[in-house]
C-alpha cells in the first residue's frame, strides 16, 4: 500500500499540524483475488477523515510493527486515559468521594472505598490538599474520570496518599515518559547522583524528595532543565553537578 | 478554567525552603529575576520579561475634551488586561479582584505621582487635550505582575512619541510623522514598583516573589519609588502587621533596586534610540534574520548548586587551555561573525540547542562563543539584560548578609578569572 510506504518513509521526521497523507481509493475491486485489507492503527496526533490522514500535532512521527503510527510531541496538556497512573491533588471531600485535580479538563472522583483496607467504617485519612498516586479506571470524553488507589486484587501496590516533605512540580509529558521508560538513561543518571525518592505521574506531575531541602531543590532544577536539553548537554550537566555538588 | 490547586506538600516545602534561606529558582533573598526590556517597531510599545513573567505595554493617544474640573490638563488612562493566555484561571471580559488591584496600583504609581507632565498635553484650553492611554497586556503570569507592569508602563511612556499639533485660530492641525517629527512626552521621573512578600507573619522577606511564592505568602508590600528615592506610593496587602523597621528596610532595598532598574530602562531606551538613528533593525525586527519563532524567547534554566563558585574556580584553574584551532573567522549564522572559540564553557547549559553540531568535540566552546557574540549583537540593538546574581554587594542592611557578600565576592573572583582567561585567549 502506498500510504504505508509513505508513512514509513517519514518515520522519525518532524510533522506539523496540517501535514497530509492521502489514503488510496480503490478504483477497481478485484473479484478474483482474495485480498485482506491491511489494518492501520493511528495513535495520538494523527486523525483520519474520509480519504485523508492529517497530522493534528507537531512532533516526530513514530512507528511500531506492524502498522501502528503516532506522533510523539512535547505537550503539557494532559488528557486522562484509562489505566494510567497519575499524581493528583485532593481538592474537596464530599459524602463518599474525594474530588481530585489531575491537571485534566475535569476533576476526577476518587471513592473513599477505593483504598487498601478501606471499609464503610474504616475511612482513609485524606485531607484536602494531599497528594494521591492513583490509577484511572474510567476515563472517556463523556464521563467524569474516576480514580482508584487499589489494583485489581485489592492491594495498594504503591498507590495512595503520599508526599510529606517533598516538592511537587510539573514537567512536560514527553519528559515524564522518558523518566518512566525502562530504557531511560535519564533515570540512571539521576540515580547515580544521590539517593532520593521520585513519584512520576503520567499527567506530568513529579514529586521528589531527597535527604535535605538543597538536594531536593537540585533534583527539581535538574529535572526541569532536562526538558530542553540534548543528551550530550545533559551528560555534561550531570557530570558538572556530580563534581560540584558532591 | 479553575486555578490549579496548591498541594499541602508544595506549601510546606516552599516555606521550609524559605526558612533555610533558599528559593525554588536558586535566587537569594534580595535577587530579582532576569529583566529584559524590548521595544516594538512602533513608538510606545514595550515588552518586559521578568523571569517567565511577560508583559506588554502599548501607549496610544487621542484628542479629547478635557475634564471640566481640569481644563488645561491632559488625561492619563491606565488599563491592565489579564487574559487567559497569561494563566488559565484568568477570565476575559470580567474585572477580577486582581486586575482591579493592579489597575489601581498602577494608577497610583504613575498618575498620582505626576511623573508625566499633563499640562504639556493641553492643545486648546478647555476644548482639546491629549488623552494618553496605556494598555498593559499580561502575556504570561509567573508572579510579580505589578513590578513587570510598572516597568513596562513607564518604559513605554518614555518611549512614546505623540504627533505634533499646531493651533491657528480655532483650527487644530495634527501632523503625521512624515510632516513633523513626533514629540516625546515629558517624563519628570520614573516611578517603579518593587514588591516584597512576607512569610511566617513577617519573619521572612523575599523580593520579587514568583507565582508559587505569591500563593504561600502571608503579606505583600509594594513600594513605588523613583531613583531620587522619593516614594510615590506604598501599599501593604494581606493583612500582616509590619514593624517600622521592616518598612524602612524595604524602602532601602527598594531604592537600590529602583536605581538599577531605572538604569536598565535608560540603557534600553538609549540603545533603541541609537538603533533607530542608525537605521538598523530595531524592535521585533531583530528576531527576523534568525527566522525562528522562538528567537525572542530564549530561556536559561537556573540550577541551584551549592558552593558552585568555589568548584567553578577549581574547574577553571584545573582546566587545560581550550584547543587552539579556528583562527580564521567562523560564521555560524548569517549576520554573526566570530573569531576563536571563546571561553571554555564551564556550565553546560546552552540556549542555542538548535545550532549545535553534536559531533564536534569543542561544541560547548563554540556555543558559548556564539552566545556571547549574539549577546553583544543584541546589546547594539535595544535589548538589555541584567542578571541579578551579584548585586548583593551593594546592599549592606543587616549583619547576616556577610555570607551573601562572601558569596558574591567569590562569584566576582570567578568572573574575574573568567574574563582574564578570555582576554588571554583572544
Amino acid at each position: 500500500m502506498a500510504l504505508i510506504e509513505d508513512l514509513k518513509q517519514r518515520v522519525g521526521s518532524v510533522l506539523l499540524p496540517g501535514d497530509e497523507f492521502f489514503l488510496p481509493t480503490e478504483d477497481n475491486l478485484t473479484l478474483t483475488e482474495l485480498r485482506r485489507p491491511e489494518r492501520l492503527v493511528f495513535g495520538p496526533g494523527l486523525r483520519r477523515s474520509g480519504g485523508r490522514l492529517t497530522a493534528v500535532k507537531g512532533g516526530v512521527l513514530r512507528h511500531k510493527e506492524p502498522n501502528v503510527f503516532w506522533i510523539q510531541s512535547q505537550q503539557k496538556r494532559y488528557v486522562p486515559a484509562k489505566g494510567e497512573c497519575v499524581v493528583g491533588v485532593v481538592t474537596a471531600k464530599s459524602a463518599d468521594v474525594f474530588k481530585v485535580d489531575v491537571g485534566g479538563s475535569e476533576q476526577a472522583s476518587l471513592s473513599y472505598l477505593a483504598f487498601e483496607g478501606a471499609t464503610k467504617r474504616n475511612r482513609p485519612n485524606v485531607q484536602v490538599g494531599d497528594l494521591v498516586y492513583a490509577q484511572f479506571v474510567v476515563a472517556n470524553k463523556d464521563m467524569e474520570p474516576e480514580l482508584v488507589c487499589v489494583d485489581s486484587s485489592g492491594r495498594a501496590n504503591g498507590m495512595g496518599v503520599f508526599g510529606g516533605g517533598g516538592l511537587m512540580f510539573t514537567v512536560c509529558l514527553g519528559l515524564v515518559r522518558r523518566l518512566l521508560s525502562p530504557s531511560s538513561t535519564l533515570r540512571v543518571q539521576l540515580e547515580a547522583l544521590f539517593p532520593g525518592e521520585l513519584v512520576v505521574g503520567m499527567n506530568g506531575r513529579v514529586w521528589a524528595r531527597c535527604a535535605d531541602v538543597t538536594r531536593t531543590l537540585l533534583l527539581f532544577n535538574l529535572i526541569q532543565s532536562c526538558e530542553s536539553m540534548a543528551p550530550t548537554q545533559r551528560d555534561e550537566l550531570f557530570r558538572r553537578v556530580q563534581q560540584g555538588a558532591l | 478554567m479553575r486555578e490549579t490547586p496548591m498541594s499541602n506538600c508544595e506549601r510546606d516545602f516552599i516555606l521550609k525552603a524559605i526558612e533555610e534561606r533558599k528559593r525554588l529558582d536558586g535566587r537569594q533573598t534580595y535577587d530579582y529575576r532576569r529583566i529584559k526590556i524590548t521595544f516594538g517597531t512602533d513608538f510606545g510599545c514595550c515588552f518586559v520579561e521578568l523571569g517567565k513573567t511577560r508583559v506588554m505595554a502599548q501607549v496610544s493617544c487621542e484628542l479629547v475634551a478635557p475634564k471640566d474640573s481640569r481644563p488645561i490638563e491632559g488625561i492619563m488612562f491606565f488599563n491592565i488586561e489579564l487574559s487567559p493566555m497569561a494563566a488559565p484561571s484568568f477570565e476575559t471580559g470580567r474585572q477580577s479582584e486582581l486586575s482591579v488591584k493592579l489597575n489601581r496600583q498602577l494608577e497610583r504609581c504613575l498618575r498620582n505621582s505626576k511623573c508625566i507632565d499633563t499640562e504639556s498635553l493641553c492643545v486648546v484650553s478647555g476644548e482639546k487635550v491629549w488623552q494618553i492611554r496605556v494598555d498593559v497586556h499580561v502575556l504570561n503570569h509567573d508572579g510579580n505582575l505589578m513590578d513587570a507592569s510598572s516597568i513596562a508602563a513607564i518604559a513605554a511612556l518614555s518611549h512614546f512619541r505623540r504627533p505634533d499639533v499646531s493651533v491657528q485660530g480655532n483650527d487644530v492641525t495634527v501632523y503625521g510623522p512624515e510632516e513633523r517629527e513626533p514629540i516625546p512626552l515629558s517624563v519628570y521621573h520614573m516611578p517603579i514598583s518593587i514588591s516584597f512578600s512576607f512569610f511566617k507573619q513577617g519573619t521572612f522577606l523575599l523580593v520579587d516573589p514568583s507565582e508559587r511564592e505569591e500563593r504561600v505568602m502571608d503579606g505583600l508590600l509594594m513600594i513605588a519609588m523613583n531613583k531620587h528615592r522619593e516614594i510615590c506610593s506604598i501599599q501593604s496587602s494581606g493583612g500582616i502587621m509590619l514593624l517600622k523597621e521592616q518598612v524602612m528596610r524595604c524602602s532601602k532595598i527598594a531604592s537600590v533596586k529602583v536605581s538599577e532598574i531605572t538604569e536598565l530602562i535608560n540603557q534600553a531606551l538609549l540603545n533603541d534610540k541609537m538603533a533607530r538613528k542608525a537605521g538598523e533593525r530595531c524592535g521585533f525586527a531583530e528576531s527576523m534574520p534568525q527566522e525562528r519563532i522562538t528567537a525572542l524567547k530564549m530561556d536559561e534554566t537556573p540550577v541551584e548548586v551549592t558552593d558552585a563558585a568555589e568548584t567553578a574556580n577549581e574547574i577553571i584553574s584545573a582546566a587545560e587551555d581550550p584547543p587552539q584551532t579556528a583562527a580564521s573567522p567562523v560564521v555560524p549564522l548569517p549576520g554573526v561573525g566570530q573569531v576563536g572559540n571563546g571561553l571554555k564553557n564551564s556550565w553546560g547549559l546552552d540556549e542555542e540547542e538548535e545550532e549545535e553540531e553534536e559531533e564536534e568535540d569543542e561544541e560547548e566552546d563554540e556555543d558559548k562563543g556564539m552566545k556571547t557574540s549574539q549577546q553583544s549583537d543584541r546589546s547594539e540593538g535595544n535589548v538589555v539584560e541584567i542578571s541579578d546574581s551579584e548585586e548583593d554587594e551593594v546592599i549592606v542592611l543587616n549583619p547576616e548578609t556577610s555570607c551573601t557578600a562572601k558569596r558574591s565576592d567569590s562569584s566576582c573572583d570567578q568572573k574575574g578569572a573568567a574574563t582574564s582567561k578570555k582576554t588571554h585567549k583572544r
